[in-house]
């Protein structure tokens, strides 16, 4: 268990040290989330909105980046003919969980950003209940992210990857999507923390189900 | 020299229902070379892949025992390098970052020492700091090389040993093929006649019989 967990760490690192040089996805979802901001602020003007609809569209914008840039991790392995240093050099699981961990990361951090910029740019969406805003964009983003990686494993082996992903990630990922706009409006409603407990219920048994379907299949998508 | 046996029996391999070899067994231990070799699109890199642990066989089985312990497919890896023309490093990583990255990931004893006397061997050692992306064709084989060897494999695949080579790392490959059937197995395709002599066993794929 120790080596595996000491060699995803290595696969991160080198995740993280590729991704800094090549900006392969970073790019993507940055220039997603700017342009799609853009386009929500300007088509607004100063309309005013209900806030569900910008609790919608906040994870719209989340989900759209993550399917723009959280495939990379394994479709740039595949086209660059790196996945066999990877197979020849560590365990499938660590591959996975270095991936997995790197997802969520990036994931996260982009949340984070469209999250920020969301608070800014619109003064309509308000949000009260902090603690339940915060938590549903850390379930959220770690759901799509380890849903994300598995469905990338699976579509970096096909030949259109490209269009395949979203398809793909769309009906899995409709649960959590749901779940976590409905929680996003009880943070913004300003809902009690236990209020959104069947919620961050779901969210969290999404994701361990996720996890634990992913290392069950993930040996059998690694190998040819 | 430790005691290592591949048994390989009956493998066969069928893509889209069509055969590309079939029957195909041999017994390998310490101190063996076998060659395979065979037309192009024979199967030749299938079988290595297969023998690899990459890719699964149609039918038989193959069975590598190190120490009188057999060690799972999954964990092949560990005792097996690989040097393929389908086997790419990290382009956006110096040659030395990329050593460093399989040498940590491997767990290696003193990494540095290790990944420098490979470079130099392989005349890399000047080159270390450069990106890959910025190696000539042959430049990158040798790194491959020096990925294949830093762990001192107890077999080693080599899928085309010459290609993209020039005399001196013909040369120096040679010197390591020779050390590998010292240490432990050596498996390689090729059609090259010079490499053929290294061979106690050849395996035509296009006969599918073992010669010799």
């Amino acid at each position: 268990m120790r080596a595996i967990g000491l060699s995803s760490y290595y696969v991160l690192v080198k995740e993280i040290a590729s991704e800094l040089r090549t900006r392969y996805a970073l790019n993507a979802l940055l220039m997603f989330v700017v342009t799609t901001l853009s386009v929500i602020v300007f088509s607004l003007g100063s309309e005013h909105v209900p806030y569900e609809i910008y609790c919608g569209t906040l994870w719209v914008i989340i989900f759209f980046s993550a399917m723009s840039g959280l495939s990379r991790t394994f479709v740039t392995e595949e086209e660059r003919g790196t996945t066999l240093l990877l197979q020849l050099i560590t365990s499938s699981n660590s591959v996975l969980l270095g991936k997995l961990f790197y997802n969520v990361i990036l994931n996260f951090a982009i949340t984070l950003i469209t999250a920020i910029a969301y608070l800014i740019l619109f003064n309509d969406f308000v949000v009260r209940t902090y603690s339940i805003f915060w938590l549903t964009l850390l379930l959220g983003s770690v759901g799509l992210a380890s849903a994300s990686t598995i469905l990338a494993a699976i579509v970096a082996k096909a030949n259109s990857k490209g269009t395949l992903f979203p398809v793909l990630a769309f009906p899995v990922l409709v649960p959590i999507l749901l779940t976590a706009i409905k929680a996003t409006i009880l943070s913004v409603e300003g809902g009690m923390f236990n209020e959104a407990f069947p919620d961050f219920q779901v969210l969290i048994s999404f994701t361990i189900v996720i996890i634990a379907v992913s290392f069950l299949l993930f040996d059998f998508v690694w190998k040819d | 020299m430790i005691s290592i046996t591949l048994q390989v029996k009956n493998i066969a391999k069928e893509f889209n229902r069509k055969k590309l070899f079939e029957n195909i067994s041999f017994d390998a231990d310490a101190g063996s070379a076998i060659a395979v070799t065979g037309k192009n699109g024979s199967g030749k890199s299938t079988l290595v892949k297969i023998l690899c642990g990459l890719l699964e066989p149609t039918r038989g089985t193959w069975v590598l025992t190190v120490e009188d312990k057999k060690i799972p497919h999954e964990e092949y890896y560990k005792n097996i390098g690989l040097v393929s023309p389908y086997l790419n490093l990290y382009d956006e990583f110096s040659g030395i970052e990329n050593l460093d990255f399989i040498a940590k990931i491997r767990r290696l004893q003193n990494p540095s020492t290790i990944i420098e006397s490979v470079l130099e061997d392989f005349g890399l050692f000047k080159h270390r700091k450069k990106e890959v992306k910025y190696y000539s064709s042959g430049m990158k084989q040798r790194l491959k090389y020096c990925a294949a060897l830093l762990h001192k494999p107890e077999i080693l695949f080599l899928d085309e040993p010459q290609s993209n080579l020039d005399s001196e790392g013909i040369s120096v490959v040679r010197t390591y093929m020779k050390q590998q059937r010292e240490r432990g197995i050596l498996i390689f395709a090729t059609n090259d006649e010079d490499d053929l002599s290294y061979a106690d066993a050849v395996i035509k794929l296009n006969s599918l019989n073992i010669e010799k």
